[in-house]
């Protein structure tokens, strides 16, 4: 199990290599640009997959936590500070080393927060709103939390349509890059995860970096950790776990609450990277989208999640999709519920593929 | 040890138990039997917190329990064997027994639980053998012991066992319940619920027959066994004479 999981990484790591390579090779980097995308939108299917496969519970509301990340930290970049530089709840974070100075396209100078600064208080934000969604409602067994998060997902979404702060339809842009090396370390220019094509390969890599970290650390959750055991046993059978003594209750919140989390960094670096975040990415429908993207994927799977997450939303990206795009994610909800309900792994292992192949017998799949 | 008293509780709106009162005295077996839907398993769920009661009152070793959550339970030390075994299939053995040892963990230490997974080894040496096999690949019987050391990995004051001898073979289902006595002459308490009611009061001290959720008979287990209502209606038994 845990060799295969290393081998599976390895494989991964190197994939990507080879994709950045292929593409440099024939001329097509700007396929890197919705790979980094899709990058993103997979480390959140992963953390919902977590939420989903293992402790049971559906989310129709990650798009939610997803823009409080990406709103959040679009609103505390670009939301101009200097005119109440004396006023102390600016100043006070100012000689923390929160803000930031710097100038936007039109040559205008802003004194905003920093976004490292902004992106933890982005997931912090979105932490805090899972505890208030969560706690009441994972108390109650049953699918209580999808009609409580379909709800806040919808709230939402009309407040930051509704809101002028945020933009109202058109969202906020001129959102800065998110410096990860200044200049002078490697090359002239600093190295930042923004969408400025000379920055296409490193926001390639760094996407893909986050969301190996994402994996590993999920992977080492779910298989090595106390509350992982509690977890997939509370998978087996909630009332065994109870009366042994887990928590069940407990357990979940921490999975939905890591799961908000991975939701909104995924919103935070998308937005830095698009260099804005509209209310598009707050609709019900991406909600339903990241669903099915974990379904497809075998719910108890988190590669098959990711692979599922990066292939799917890089063809809808792409545009591959048209105007049919969100009723195809539709439709693979219903297809994967209909007839695989356990995912495509199912369908794989339903395919005798060994008396096709005279191979030697190995264990089925990574079940993580 | 446990005592239950005008006990209600059911499902919805429909009353499964109906004002039931029994005790259960440090150190006994005692049996509570009856036919297939009088109401036994809602019983022992509505004791260990996964369902709640509707009205009575439930003391275990002096405390009120009737609002403790079944998490709780196994850290007061009352755990049950469920019915079906429910073992976590996808998980091993040894990984069964540290989820039994949640409890115990928080009371003790990782020693603690180092210590009773190796008593649970001595006492069940087939669990030792298969540590480190998947739960869902071991055979009814073994799936069984397993259950029954997850929830002794707890160092309980009370165990509650639920149809212990379902879907077993006849010499295993033996195996099981010379276990369970087993367990008393260690000092525990047993509260053990049967459907083969032969079986369980021949090992039990007391023992209770429940029907349509009601307490019609209760006694010694040796009493009940003589019992000529209690044979022809659960051991099978025609009146003699």
């Amino acid at each position: 199990m845990q060799a295969q999981t290393r081998a599976g990484l390895a494989a991964l790591i190197t994939g990507v290599v080879l994709i950045q390579l292929f593409t440099a090779f024939t001329g097509t980097e700007y396929f890197l640009t919705q790979l980094t995308m899709s990058a993103y939108y997979a480390l959140l299917v992963i953390g919902l997959c977590a939420l989903m496969g293992y402790a049971g519970q559906i989310s129709i509301g990650h798009a939610g936590f997803f823009a409080i990340g990406g709103y959040l930290s679009a609103l505390l970049t670009t939301y101009n500070l200097q005119p109440l530089a004396e006023h102390p709840a600016v100043s006070l974070p100012a000689r923390l080393g929160l803000l930031f100075t710097w100038e936007n396209l039109y040559g205008e100078t802003l004194l905003t927060f920093a976004p490292w600064a902004a992106a933890i208080i982005a997931m912090v934000a979105a932490a805090l709103v899972a505890l208030l969604v969560g706690v009441p409602v994972l108390k109650l067994r049953g699918h209580y939390l999808a009609m409580a998060t379909l709800g806040f997902g919808t709230i939402i979404y009309r407040v930051v349509l509704a809101l002028p702060i945020l933009g109202e339809a058109d969202g906020i842009s001129e959102v800065p890059g998110f410096v990860m090396l200044p200049a002078g370390i490697v090359g002239d220019a600093a190295l930042m995860i923004s969408g400025d094509s000379s920055q296409r390969i490193f926001n390639y890599y760094i996407a893909w970096i986050v969301l190996l970290l994402g994996l590993i650390l999920l992977l080492n959750l779910m298989n090595r950790s106390r509350s992982g055991r509690a977890l997939r046993a509370l998978h087996g059978s909630e009332e065994a776990a109870e009366a042994c003594g887990v928590d069940t209750s407990r357990v979940k919140l921490q999975v939905f609450v890591l799961s908000a989390v991975y939701a909104a960094l995924a919103g935070v670096l998308l937005t830095h990277f698009n260099g804005g975040i509209g209310p598009a990415e707050a609709t019900v429908m991406k909600s339903v989208r990241y669903v099915a993207l974990v379904a497809v994927g075998g719910m108890t799977s988190l590669w098959g999640a990711l692979f599922m997450g990066v292939g799917l939303s890089f063809l809808s990206l792409r545009g591959v999709f048209g105007s049919y795009d969100d009723a195809v994610f539709g439709l693979i909800l219903l297809a994967v519920m209909l007839f695989a309900p356990g995912g495509l792994a199912q369908i794989n292992s339903r395919i005798p593929w060994r008396r096709l192949l005279p191979l030697k017998r190995t264990q089925d799949g990574d079940h993580a | 040890m446990l005592t239950v008293r005008n006990l209600e509780s059911g499902y919805g709106r429909l009353r499964v138990l109906k004002n039931i009162s029994l005790h259960v005295r440090p150190g006994e077996i005692v049996a509570i039997i009856g036919a297939n839907g009088a109401g036994k398993t809602t019983l022992v769920h509505v004791v260990a917190g996964l369902l709640a009661s509707w009205r009575g009152e439930l003391l275990f070793a002096g405390a009120d329990i009737t609002r403790t959550p079944a998490e709780a339970m196994a850290g007061l030390g009352c755990v049950l064997v469920p019915e079906g075994r429910q073992v976590f299939a996808s998980m091993s053995v040894e990984e069964n027994l540290l989820l039994g040892g949640t409890a115990l963990r928080k009371s003790g230490g990782s020693s603690a639980i180092k210590e009773e997974m190796e008593r649970q080894y001595a006492r069940f040496p087939v669990l030792q053998e298969r540590r480190s096999q998947l739960a869902g690949t071991l055979s009814g019987g073994e799936q069984q012991m397993l259950a029954m050391a997850r929830a002794l990995m707890a160092r309980p004051r009370l165990v509650m066992m639920d149809e212990p001898s379902t879907g077993l073979a006849p010499l295993i289902v033996r195996e099981i319940f010379s276990i369970i006595a087993q367990l008393r002459a260690e000092g525990s308490t047993v509260l053990l619920i049967e459907q083969n009611a032969r079986a369980a009061l021949e090992i039990a001290d007391r023992g209770y027959v429940l029907e349509t959720g009601k307490i019609i008979v209760q006694g010694k287990a040796t009493e009940l066994l003589a019992n000529n209502d209690v044979q022809r209606a659960y051991l099978g038994r025609e009146q003699i004479g």
